[in-house]
């Protein structure tokens, strides 16, 4: 029931909001909206505090029979990698509406009603258990998100809107005609579940695999199919960047875990040198890329990139150190890109610019917001103390175990990281006040300080004391890591 | 005749009804003055309300058994009664989001309720056709009405060559069938599609007479693509769409798909189940070659009756992969579900054809057509709700869930993947890929783009609600669509 709570508050929320009407009600559909996303995150809390640790399996299932023709139910449970997400999605909704709380002034009732919506149904992804019950899911939030993306991003925002929206159709239709294929090996069964115990040639293992690989890779995403992003992060509302980068980038890495790893367990071995040699040109090419941006969103966009591509190296090591580490890596950018995300928009939003160049001595006007904007970007450069370092290390550390190369290719995020991040906090924030806009800027206002407050506890406490986060996966990925080890040709 | 035979005819009662009200109707009308041509709307929807509970009352008193009456000539079935009940649903529609347009360009007249109800009635009789004889009646009489209906407008040299062009090829089609049904016929001996099936079935067996069966079934095969509008018959369907009235375009995009598609079903599952195979490899080839073509045109058009319509030929090619994944190697197990896999996604497709030509209808005024893609910029800050019945309409062309349009292409593509046809399937969501970025052009228009002059649209209550209940139809469908998917596979168990 609580995840059906999670799943569907929020939606009906947002259709509320939708239903208020026109600009005239805003600040009605303002504070309903917050309602709506601070009573989705209330009902999610239990799904912690409630959390069986000690259990690798699904908890607080639901299962009901939905198409009965196509034997397709409604099912939903968590396990201890999914419920971080929804977790982390519903506390990331209630920032977003903060942080457009006074930007937005355009069609606000559709603006919050999007984002409600697509909130509920990124639960949805996290929570399903049945393959097309995710597929509707995993499909629906494009629908809002190419809104949000069109009518509130910046000047080419058509552009990035149309290809954010082809390019991952593209790949999550491969993913059904995969999905409908195993449908049909698992004898009429679209049970997630049922599909981890499903033999299949190594040849088939294959071609289903690069089925799902497209859906995912693009949603990750991973090079070569990453172009989207950049795009689509610089356009977007600050909203939309902060739940493209928090949540929906996690979707993909969130499909290797549930259906890639254990459904074809003996294809992903044969491929791993693959994925780990796109993760290692996304950590290391991508982080030069990264270095000479110019514009601020970009380069938190290709950051993204760069450090998604931790969480599927940690993923195809295949180790505990390492998809833990993966995991944790994906938790902590949904933190710290979302804090970053939200810092150039407290920025942009007094500026209207996200160039880099026309900033400079920001911290003699904003000292407030310079401190934590210094925070998240030590997050962002993986020091130790904060989330950043976590995962990178845990990943670094599997991926020794695999082999020196691997590690010593990926330690290189830790200097490039570095590089791009404080040298871009360092030509923003500090140096002389760089022009008039600049010395009439005024510091944070009590909305983006309580924003961004949150986020830097969280960051800080899963960079301090992880262990909260860590304890509650362990007995899945160990279920998950067995069934990897278990051939299924 | 004994009572109870007499009785049994009594399931052909919304036929006769239609009949008889329509000629009534008819003469009626010839008495009636302009200012009263509306009365002539309200007794069309009467009627087609009236047939709707006949029908189901047949369905009550039929139990979902099959009889065949009037000597062979007429089935009454789950599949027909439920085709007929979408028809009526459509021809309701029709007249409903129609009428407003029709008044505005001096287009009102009795004629088109007339000839509206005739085809109807057209449909009604293919759709229960069980002979070669009752199918061509039905279908002549329905295409005679729609191409009058396509040169409603006479003073439009467009109409005019489009009811030409209609014409012409309709005419040639129905040749092209008639030829197969009378190969058929020569072969089996008889016109009856149970007893074709009989017979062809121990004919198949011959390689002589196989031959001259597969001789007929490539002629029935190109007439119904040519009904049905597949590639490479569809050059009617653009002309057609484009230089019809836009109320009369949305009529013949939506009810006489069903009847074409119950066409194809008599003929080749009911009447040449043992010629699957071959009839099965002709089919691919359209389904193919209509998604190839029919998504990439429509990224050329920028007139919007165009775009739909080659939306149009590639939804048909669609629809063929259900049909053509029933029987494989000789099996059957999944023939049920692949076959009411293609009567769910013509169902549905007929409800988002209705409702994007009712968008059109509904952005159009008295000396101004919707047509081109420029005329729905900013409708979503003229009217949001409309624009956003618009974007449920395209999401679920494109079949995005959570619309009924996802269900639809998801039921299609899971039985061609279970007859083995991978690489059809992955060709059909590539096509549905680029045929995305044509319906998200709508979208964008709608949503992204500021309106060139902001007209707010009046229209009747009727036509609202009927509107809102169509877009959200599709999203009800879309949540909920296993009440229709289940209607599906019980008319096709029954068949």
């Amino acid at each position: 029931m609580l995840l059906s709570l999670a799943i569907w508050i929020p939606i009906l929320a947002g259709l509320a909001v939708f239903a208020l009407g026109g600009d005239e009600r805003a600040p009605a559909q303002r504070w309903f909206a917050l309602a709506g996303a601070v009573l989705g995150f209330l009902v999610t809390i239990p799904l912690y505090t409630g959390f069986d640790a000690s259990s690798a399996g699904f908890q607080f299932e639901e299962k009901k029979l939905w198409i009965e023709t196509f034997n397709i139910h409604y099912h939903l449970g968590v396990d201890g990698i999914s419920v971080l997400f929804v977790l982390l999605n519903s506390f990331i909704t209630i920032l977003i509406v903060l942080a457009g709380w006074s930007v937005i002034d355009n069609k606000v009732g559709q603006y919050y009603g999007a984002f409600l919506i697509m909130s509920g149904l990124l639960n949805g992804v996290f929570a399903a258990l049945d393959a097309v019950l995710f597929y509707v899911f995993f499909e629906g939030t494009l629908i809002p998100m190419f809104i949000i993306i069109g009518v509130w991003g910046g000047p080419n925002r058509v552009y990035a809107a149309v290809k954010f929206f082809l390019y991952t159709l593209l790949g999550s239709l491969l993913m059904l005609v995969a999905m409908l294929y195993l449908y049909n090996k698992a004898g009429g069964s679209f049970s997630i579940t049922d599909w981890h115990h499903v033999p299949l040639p190594l040849g088939v293992q294959i071609v289903l695999f690069f089925g799902f690989l497209f859906a995912f890779a693009v949603k990750v995403p991973m090079w070569p199919v990453h172009t989207w992003l950049p795009d689509a992060h610089t356009e977007a509302p600050t909203g939309g960047s902060v739940v493209l980068a928090a949540i929906l980038l996690k979707l993909g890495a969130y499909g290797f875990v549930r259906f890639t790893l254990p459904i074809l367990p003996d294809a992903s071995k044969e491929l791993a040198w693959l994925m780990i040699a796109l993760s290692l040109v996304a950590i290391a090419y991508i982080g030069l890329v990264t270095l000479v941006q110019t514009d601020m969103k970009r380069l938190i966009a290709y950051s993204s990139v760069s450090h998604m591509g931790f969480v599927t190296l940690g993923f195809f090591i295949f180790n505990a150190y390492g998809v833990e580490g993966g995991l944790i890596q994906m938790i902590s950018h949904g933190f710290v890109s979302a804090a970053m995300f939200l810092c150039v928009g407290v920025l942009y939003d007094r500026m209207h610019t996200r160039m880099i160049g026309d900033y400079g001595g920001v911290v003699n006007t904003m000292p407030k917001f310079a401190s934590f904007a210094m925070l998240f970007a030590m997050a962002n450069a993986g020091l130790p103390a904060t989330s950043g370092f976590v995962g990178e290390f845990l990943v670094i550390m599997g991926a020794m175990q695999t082999s020196f190369w691997i590690a010593f290719v990926a330690a290189t995020t830790l200097v490039f990281g570095a590089a791009y991040t404080l040298w871009m906090y360092k030509r923003v924030i500090f140096g002389a006040v760089a022009n008039d806009h600049v010395a009439k800027l005024k510091d944070l206002n009590a909305r983006e300080f309580a924003v961004l407050a949150a986020l830097a506890a969280a960051v800080l406490l899963m960079g301090i004391y992880p262990l909260p986060f860590t304890e509650v996966m362990h007995a899945s990925v160990n279920e998950l890591l067995r069934h990897i080890g278990s051939p299924k040709i | 005749m004994s009572s109870m035979e007499f009785l049994s005819h009594l399931r052909a009662l919304p036929e006769m009804w239609v009949l008889v009200a329509t000629c009534v109707l008819m003469i009626l009308d010839l008495y009636s003055r302009d200012e009263q041509r509306r009365v002539a709307f309200y007794g069309a929807q009467a009627i087609v309300g009236v047939a709707f509970f006949l029908t189901l009352y047949v369905v009550y008193e039929s139990e979902g058994t099959r009889q065949i009456i009037f000597n062979g000539m007429y089935v009454s079935d789950v599949l027909g009664h439920l085709l007929k009940l979408v028809c009526y649903v459509a021809t309701s529609a029709a007249l409903v989001y129609s009428r407003q347009y029709l008044a505005d360009r001096g287009l009102l007249r009795g004629e088109f309720v007339t000839l509206l109800l005739f085809s109807l009635l057209g449909m009604m009789v293919m759709i229960s056709a069980a002979s070669f004889l009752t199918l061509f009646v039905g279908l002549e009489l329905m295409s005679l009405c729609l191409y009058a209906l396509v040169a409603l407008n006479r003073d439009s040299a467009l109409s005019t060559e489009a009811a030409m062009k209609y014409f012409v090829l309709g005419a040639l089609s129905s040749g092209l069938l008639l030829y197969g049904m009378s190969m058929i016929y020569g072969a089996t001996g008889t016109l009856n599609l149970y007893e074709v099936a009989g017979h062809a079935g121990r004919l198949a067996a011959s390689a002589t007479d196989r031959t001259f069966l597969v001789f007929g079934l490539v002629f029935l095969v190109a007439g119904l693509a040519f009904k049905i509008g597949v590639v490479p018959f569809h050059m009617w369907i653009p002309d057609v769409y484009h230089g019809a009235p836009t109320a009369v375009t949305l009529i013949v995009g939506a009810a006489p798909k069903i009847a074409a598609f119950a066409m194809a079903m008599r003929l080749l599952v009911n009447g040449l189940p043992d010629l699957a195979r071959d009839w099965q490899q002709m089919l691919a080839l359209l389904a193919f070659l209509s998604m190839a073509l029919g998504n990439i045109t429509a990224i050329a058009q920028t007139n919007i009756k165009r775009m739909l319509a080659y939306s149009t030929i590639a939804h048909m090619g669609f629809m063929l992969l259900g049909m053509l994944s029933g029987v494989v190697d000789g099996n059957n197990n999944n023939a049920a579900a692949a076959y009411s896999s293609a009567v769910f996604y013509i169902i549905v497709y007929v409800l988002m054809s209705l409702g994007a030509f009712g968008m059109l209808l509904y952005c159009s005024r008295a000396g101004f057509e919707c047509e081109n893609l420029d005329d729905l910029k900013g409708l979503n800050r003229t009217n949001p709700w409309y624009a956003f019945l618009m974007l449920i309409l395209m999401f679920s062309l494109t079949g995005i869930p959570p619309t009924a349009g996802f269900y639809a292409k998801l039921a299609v593509l899971s039985a061609a993947v279970n007859a083995g046809q991978i690489w059809l399937a992955v060709s059909a969501v590539i096509f549905s890929l680029i045929g995305a970025f044509y319906y998200l052009r709508i979208v964008k228009l709608m949503y992204f783009d500021e309106a060139k002059e902001r007209v707010r649209a009046t229209r009747s209550t009727g036509f609202a609600i009927a509107l809102s209940a169509n877009g959200l139809a599709l999203l009800v469908l879309g949540i909920a669509p296993w009440p229709l998917m289940n209607m599906c596979f019980e008319a096709i168990k029954a068949l």
